[in-house]
């Protein structure tokens, strides 16, 4: 298990955002983090990869107790992320952007190397003709794009994806559903949170669902579409349900 | 952990290495255009044995020195340091307790940088988790709380300060001699305080501070160890400021807390860098050159000599309203292809 997470609670104040979630990414999969706006996943990444310290419970990642450890720690341990909501660094050009990846992620390339890495991954995800463009200065797709190379730059073992895919038309979903595979194919791990249904069907080996903070299900997708609770609370619709079973299947 | 095969889709071809290689060499002419000007303007009184004109390259060359100190905080790491003479009083009285105490300035100046350098550490560790405006007040305070401290320091002389017996120049060939050598010397530190923000800016280190000046808690995601990243910068913000107060004081023979730890000087400091370009190299030489200029033709202007400083205000607004990047960065806006000479 390359992640596990063991009873966690997260409180703002009165408010609880998380009450007891555990579960286990094993190594190599796609694990998808579902559930209905509000119901907590962003801030189940936020934990996850230290920019909250749990309430209560653990997150293990590769063996270590990760209890205290600030996001930076934790990048350079090999978790990577991107952001609902984009966060480029506006005035630096898209290739610095990606250098920052990986200067300061797990490998903590030098300048040179990471110039280098930066190419690389600019063309893996399709942002080469912009490398010299301030990241600022793209459009959303574009944007979203970046924070996924950003991530890759630092090589992780671990990748939190929060929505890479909302707000792209179904050519870029196509596209970006193709790179997250490719992703998985060369080793990485990935949960991701989603909502758009039919690719994350498609994509994941896991399902996890949330709602109101509380862990409503878990499985293999089929298992989870299967779920009446689930159908209730997130799905709502029978026959989407099935239709999303099919996709499964 | 297995070897994972990297995400080129293509091998990495002999010619893009290349073109990293030439980008980084791309970038050098605009550090050697920087020099250059400073070397011209610094060695002309020297040429010309003028010692008016000296007094105010003078002036113009402890600018630069602070400005481009002040930069690597404001300009690269996104902190608004509303009280960086602090760092200049603190080096400044460190200096002058040493050479009244009969150590020669060699070791002085350097120790006045040390003083701030230390002084700054400890600072960081205190006031760098502050962020925006409540950073800027805490360096106000801290400005405010050094001055109180050392006007009832009785080893620093207190509210009467240090005075330096005029004996102490003949070691250094007698007081004209003296005053050629702190200039010198001030040539040499506005030089390295250029050559330190260019090394800064093109570094690893520069690129992680630049990231915290865009998006603190994305540059923490991604792995940017914030806190060390920001004290380092503050320090080295800090060291440069601490060797020229000492220098300053010492051509002065004397100092006072009022005249060590003047905030206004703070803000005049803020107007260059914000004037000439934050986040630049050549900027703040710039800013600082011409906010001096500036305000040498002010204080002699029988009209504007009692509002310098109100014209100083107005010309921080009028920067921050209109042209934010400052100079160079509007520059290096709309004209991308002159980037390479305006680093």
């Amino acid at each position: 298990m390359i992640l596990e997470l063991q009873q966690i609670s997260k409180s703002f104040g009165g408010l609880q955002a998380l009450s007891n979630i555990s579960f286990a990414v094993p190594e190599g999969q796609i694990m998808g983090l579902l559930g209905p706006n509000g119901a907590g996943k962003t801030t189940l990444f936020n934990v996850i990869n230290g920019v909250y310290a749990p309430s209560q419970g653990h997150v293990i990642f590769r063996g270590h107790d990760l209890k205290g450890l600030k996001p930076y720690h934790i990048a350079r341990m090999g978790m990577a992320r991107t952001h609902q909501i984009v966060r480029p660094l506006k005035d630096l050009t898209v290739r610095e952007n990606v250098m920052v990846g990986a200067c300061f992620g797990r490998e903590g390339h030098n300048l040179a190397e990471a110039a280098q890495i930066a190419d690389d991954i600019m063309q893996f995800v399709g942002l080469a003709e912009r490398a010299r463009q301030l990241a600022g200065s793209l459009n959303v797709a574009q944007k979203k794009r970046l924070e996924l190379a950003r991530a890759l730059a630092a090589r992780p073992h671990l990748l939190l994806l929060d929505e890479v895919l909302a707000g792209l038309n179904p050519a870029e979903i196509a596209t970006m559903v193709e790179t997250i595979r490719r992703i998985r194919d060369q080793g990485v791990t990935i949960i991701m949170i989603e909502h758009v249904m039919h690719a994350t069907m498609k994509l994941c080996d896991q399902l996890v669902v949330l709602d109101y903070g509380k862990q409503l299900a878990a499985g293999t997708p089929a298992e989870v579409a299967a779920n009446p609770q689930v159908i209730e609370a997130y799905l709502g619709d029978p026959k989407l349900a099935e239709s999303l079973m099919d996709d499964a299947a | 952990m297995k070897d994972r095969p990297s995400f080129a889709s293509e091998a990495i071809t002999a010619e893009r290495e290349a073109s990293v290689k030439l980008g980084l060499l791309r970038r050098s002419p605009g550090l050697w255009l920087t020099l250059a000007i400073a070397l011209v303007v610094g060695l002309y009184p020297a040429l010309t044995g003028n010692v008016a004109v000296r007094e105010v390259v003078f002036t113009m060359l402890l600018s630069v020195a602070l400005a481009s100190s002040l930069n690597i905080l404001l300009g690269y790491t996104g902190y608004v340091s509303f009280g960086h003479v602090v760092f200049f009083g603190l080096g400044g009285y460190v200096g002058m307790f040493l050479l009244s105490r009969g150590m020669g300035l060699w070791l002085a100046a350097p120790a006045g940088g040390l003083a701030s350098g230390v002084l700054a550490f400890l600072l960081g560790k205190a006031i760098l988790r502050l962020r925006g405006a409540y950073f800027a007040l805490a360096t106000i305070g801290i400005n405010e709380a050094m001055r109180a401290f050392i006007n009832n320091f009785a080893p620093f002389g207190g509210p009467t300060g240090i005075s330096l017996n005029f004996q102490i120049y003949t070691g250094y060939g007698g007081a004209g001699q003296a005053l050629w050598l702190t200039y010198y010397v001030l040539l040499g530190l506005a030089i390295v305080s250029l050559v330190l923000s260019y090394l800064v800016k093109t570094s690893k280190f520069g690129l992680g501070l630049m990231a915290i000046r865009e998006d603190e808690d994305a540059a923490e995601v991604m792995g940017v160890i914030t806190p060390n990243a920001k004290t380092w910068a503050y320090i080295l913000s800090a060291i440069i400021p601490g060797i020229v107060g000492a220098l300053f004081f010492f051509k002065n023979g004397n100092i006072e807390p009022n005249d060590a730890f003047r905030l206004h000087f703070s803000i005049e400091m803020l107007v260059m860098v914000m004037l000439g370009g934050q986040g630049t190299v050549l900027g703040p030489m710039l800013g600082a050159a011409g906010y001096q200029g500036l305000r040498g033709f002010l204080v002699t202007s029988p009209l504007f000599k009692d509002v310098q400083l109100a014209v100083a205000g107005g010309l921080l607004l009028l920067i921050v309203l209109f042209i934010p990047a400052g100079a160079v960065g509007w520059l290096r806006q709309h004209f991308p292809r002159l980037r390479a000479l305006l680093p």
